[in-house]
């Protein structure tokens, strides 16, 4: 990847991250962070991982992103914006953000074995499809043969032949997390007892 | 060149801002924003060192594995927090942090 486009994905991450916090309305800032996991996604994308980029923006832009603009309309919260900042809380919070980054930045400067290009690790499809744990899956073997790089094949193979269990406990939570919704969001009726 | 410290600071600066967020903001479903970008730039990070680990000609899934399952658990504690928020809302009529200080409604 040029790294010019890193920069411009790299950006707009972070530009519009920090619209996030910037902007008064609530709206402006559900959608700056919609295009900054757009961002996201593309910088995934961009170190090879095609699945975790596309469910990036599954997910995150159209999923969630979705339900806060829904939640957001629907408590109809534009009219409290209009209160000042804390002095206190800003100061603080730039403080903290910028002693974190600077400490981020000091200890990658002495991180040398970070200081290595993607051509340098670069993936190899001949080497790949000789791999014995690929060997037993034959349509990944003849996507690596070709000089291709089933990304999401991969995925799936490593999620069902070694995290089988997470993923079925990674179901259970989220119809647990179905559940607790709509136990939450249930109105008490005033007849009965709340539970 | 782009090496892999690029990708770190990219993600530490992100993580940095939703930190900031997180202080800074009061309204409570800014807050909440700012708690996914913190998550999502863990999974910059857990992404970039997944590629930058070659082993055998291709990336590290185990890393990845683990971004997926992260996906799906904030994809799941939106939800649920969402619905308090709502619910507190009902009660409170505010969205605003420094007006909710008891637990009891």
């Amino acid at each position: 990847m040029p790294s010019f486009l890193f920069y411009l994905f790299a950006a707009i991450t972070l530009g519009f991250g920090l619209n996030v916090i910037l902007a008064r309305n609530p709206v402006t800032s559900a959608l700056s962070l919609a295009v900054s996991f757009v961002g996201l996604a593309a910088l995934f994308i961009s170190l090879d991982a095609y699945f975790i980029g596309i469910i990036q923006i599954l997910v995150y832009t159209g999923a969630v992103m979705v339900l806060f603009l829904f939640i957001i309309m629907l408590l109809d919260i534009q009219k409290e914006e209009a209160k000042r900042a804390n002095t206190a809380a800003v100061i603080g919070g730039v403080v903290l953000a910028v002693v974190l980054t600077l400490q981020v930045a000091a200890v990658l400067g002495v991180f040398k074995e970070g200081a290595v290009t993607t051509e340098k690790r670069a993936l190899s499809m001949e080497i790949a499809s000789k791999r014995e744990d690929v060997a037993q899956v034959k349509t990944i073997q003849k996507d690596l043969a070709a000089g291709t790089l089933p990304d999401a094949k991969l995925m799936g193979m490593t999620l069902f032949e070694q995290y089988g269990f997470h993923l079925q406990a990674i179901g259970l939570l989220l119809l647990v997390g179905t559940v607790g919704v709509v136990v939450l969001s249930k109105r008490e009726s005033p007849n009965k007892p709340v539970v | 060149m782009i090496t892999l410290n690029h990708y770190l600071f990219v993600s530490g600066a992100l993580f940095a801002l939703g930190l900031a967020g997180v202080v800074v903001r009061r309204n409570i479903i800014i807050i909440f924003m700012c708690l996914e970008m913190m998550l999502s730039a863990a999974n910059l990070a857990l992404v970039g060192f997944s590629r930058f680990r070659v082993t055998d000609g291709l990336p590290d899934y185990a890393a990845q594995s683990l971004v997926f399952f992260t996906i799906t658990v904030a994809a799941a504690e939106v939800a649920v927090g969402l619905a308090v928020i709502v619910a507190l809302y009902r009660t409170r009529q505010s969205v605003e942090v420094d007006t909710i200080t008891r637990m009891r409604g």
